[in-house]
């Protein structure tokens, strides 16, 4: 085991993926010469060639078009978003094409391509780059979204991704890059759709995705030092699909579900996740469930307030307790 | 290069088309007799089938958009009828046409437009969905221009696998002007793609006459030297012309690995599509005219009754085959099942149709 960090395990999933099959691509704006916006995907352009690793203009409709040509005949492109923000301006080959092109077909053709990028708030940044397209996303069928939070998830997930038939989306998270984890040196994946305890407790279900599960399990701490109370952290890892049943199988042992997201609120993944847990839970939760998400505004832009703006711990801590109580 | 010109003008709807100028190209000297009959035989087909769409959406068992390609069919047929293995095909919504030209039957595009589970889509895709892979069809795309950059995907695969072959991207007069075509553009001229857009102008982006759209609307093709790539325009009446010029961009493609947009000029006799009652923007003697003199499928026969390659009882034979079998697919559409309901969650996800014990996926995909 190797402690890396999130940014080294999403380059070394690329680079494993980009030895194990030739017809993967990578690609995106700044992804060769200039080593990536985020460095993600430094050091590739040297060593698989400019055929592998290929810089594109500023021109997210076309290239994430072409990407999603070219998957259907075979090729696997790995696309960089230099934010998931970006991908508004090619909402239709993501949505439209890449997510409805194997239904409309009757099932002749797929698109196994990957759209990867930082999909995030909190960089002070402003509200143009700091959307968090999650659920809108995994809300068209056709479509897997991913959102992981440690280096180990990063490279398991991304290599999962890559091998995935279908289209894949991986949200990732610019203030997580840095993030050091221990990920084992030899192969592996980690399958889309699989959820993770990161903490297991037994007073009080949290779920929650990405970024969120970082900030959920700093609170699980403060709860267990200063509250006495034991709290399970389900990291969700894939949105669609979607472990429901970790999550049922955690909320009917601890009796009680806190949601917490980087979302806003409305239509939120979380809104999905608390609608299966009454649906399936019902006789086993103690407490309506609780929920924590951004503040529901466009992100700001001056720092303290975005800070304020996104869940943190002591929200969560909050909002836990109001569950418990 | 082609200079500028806008080959359908008012004038030259009063008097027949002469003969083709284009007979005598090698690319056309070159087809054998039964070859030409094949063609022939293929637009007539596209027609015939088109015309008994209108009996079965009037009879209300076509629901939906229909856009019909009826004045239009020396376009794919005379592209199409140039492409080998490793060339690609892709276009809008007005996809019927193209995919007869490709091979796909009379029987599978009926039932696809009758939402029956035996059409090419199973029912889930419709008229503007035609999609057949395996003849190198990839759509049938509903989206004005979305389907610009991904017809500059399957160019650039054909290039990456190292393949001499490449992609002709249809789209409308319409489309010129939406953004995802003009990064298409850019990228097929940047990384030297073999790629061919075809812009089929048929006068009209719906209701909307190019005068009333397009700035500069004298040339559409010639927005392709702001890219740096070569273009030319094309009378699209007249398969042998569409023909001698597709070659020209096939073979830059295909030796030079250069992109090129055409421009053909061609007409639809029926409105955009079966909802468009076709009285507000143009003139039925527009119509009459072009059907009088320029009707691609009787320029062909002309042609061919000239050359001694059909006679008038062949031609006979040929019209009503495809009639006949344009009568067989109604019928056949007409009693082909229904998708079921357990059929709605088919075909959504590769890896859900295909799950095994080393699937990359699992969990809940699909949601109550």
């Amino acid at each position: 085991m190797a402690v890396i960090t999130y940014r080294e395990a999403l380059r070394a999933a690329m680079r494993e993926e980009l030895q194990r099959d030739e017809n993967v691509v990578v690609m995106g704006e700044e992804v060769a010469q200039f080593n990536g916006a985020y460095k993600v995907t430094e050091g590739l352009l040297k060593e698989f060639g400019p055929k592998r690793v290929v810089d594109t203009p500023i021109s997210e409709a076309g290239f994430i078009g072409l990407g999603i040509g070219a998957s259907m005949l075979g090729i696997r492109p790995v696309m960089e978003l230099m934010f998931w923000s970006f991908s508004y301006v090619a909402f239709d080959q993501i949505v439209n094409n890449a997510g409805n092109i194997r239904y409309m077909s009757g099932g002749l053709i797929n698109c196994p391509i990957v759209i990867r990028g930082p999909a995030n708030g909190g960089t002070n940044v402003g509200a143009t780059h700091s959307h968090t397209p999650e659920a809108i996303l995994a809300s068209h069928p056709g479509i897997k979204v991913v959102c992981p939070a440690t280096p180990y998830d990063a490279k398991g997930l991304m290599k999962a991704a890559i091998r995935d038939n279908d289209p894949v989306y991986v949200m990732e998270n610019t203030i997580l890059y840095n993030d050091k984890g221990e990920v084992p040196d030899e192969d592996y994946i980690v399958p889309l759709g699989v959820a993770d305890v990161k903490r297991v407790g037994t007073d009080l279900t949290i779920v929650a995705h990405g970024r969120a599960v970082i900030t959920s399990l700093k609170a699980a701490e403060i709860l267990e030092k200063e509250h006495g109370v034991s709290v399970e952290v389900v990291d969700l890892r894939s949105i669609r699909p979607l472990d429901e049943e970790t999550i049922l199988a955690s909320v009917r042992k601890t009796h009680r579900a806190l949601l917490v997201e980087e979302n806003k609120p409305f239509c939120g993944v979380d809104a999905q996740v608390a609608y299966i847990i009454q649906a399936k839970a019902f006789d086993d939760l103690d407490a309506p469930i609780g929920r924590v998400s951004s503040i529901d505004a466009p992100q700001i832009y001056c720092k303290r307030m975005e800070d304020e703006q996104l869940p943190h711990a002591a929200r969560v801590v909050a909002a836990a307790l109001k569950v418990l109580a | 290069m082609a200079k500028p010109a806008v080959l359908t003008h008012p004038e030259s709807l009063k008097k027949p088309a002469g003969p083709s100028e284009f007979a005598k190209h090698p690319v056309n000297a070159a087809l054998s007799k039964a070859e030409k009959v094949a063609l022939y035989t293929k637009m007539a087909r596209i027609r015939h089938f088109e015309q008994r769409c209108i009996r079965t959406y009037q009879q209300g068992k076509i629901g939906g958009f229909l856009h019909l390609y009826v004045g239009q069919e020396a376009v794919a047929a005379g592209t199409i009828s140039l492409l080998g293995k490793h060339d690609h095909i892709i276009t809008g919504y007005r996809d019927h046409g193209h995919g007869l030209m490709v091979g796909m039957s009379m029987n599978e595009c009926m039932a696809e437009l009758t939402g029956k589970v035996t059409g090419c889509s199973q029912g889930k895709g419709g008229s503007m969905h035609y999609f057949a892979p395996d003849k190198n069809y990839w759509g049938g795309h509903g989206i004005v221009g979305g389907q610009a950059p991904l017809g500059t995907g399957l160019a650039y695969a054909v290039k990456y696998k190292g393949l001499k072959g490449c992609c002709l991207a249809y789209m409308g007069d319409g489309a010129v002007n939406q953004g995802a075509v003009h990064e298409a553009y850019n990228l097929a001229a940047l990384w030297d793609l073999p790629m061919i857009f075809v812009i089929e102008n048929n006068g009209y982006s719906m209701g909307t006459s190019q005068e009333r759209s397009t700035a500069h609307p004298g040339c559409l093709a010639k927005r392709a030297e702001g890219y740096g790539m070569a273009w030319d325009v094309i009378n699209g009446h007249d398969v042998y012309e569409v023909r001698a010029k597709t070659d020209a961009a096939v073979k830059r493609a295909h030796e030079e690995s250069k992109p090129t947009v055409l421009e053909i000029f061609t007409y639809r006799y029926f409105g955009h599509s079966m909802a468009d009652p076709d009285k507000t923007y143009r003139d039925k003697e527009e119509i009459k005219g072009y059907r009088e003199n320029k009707d691609p499928v009787l320029l062909f026969e002309n042609e061919l009754l000239a050359e001694g390659v059909l006679t008038p009882a062949t031609r006979d034979a040929i019209n009503e085959a495809a009639m006949a079998e344009a009568d067989v697919a109604a019928v056949f559409a007409e009693e082909s099942p229904d998708p079921t309901v357990a059929d709605i969650t088919k075909h959504i996800y590769w890896e859900e149709d295909n799950r095994g014990p080393n699937s990359t996926s699992r969990g809940t995909i699909i949601f109550e």
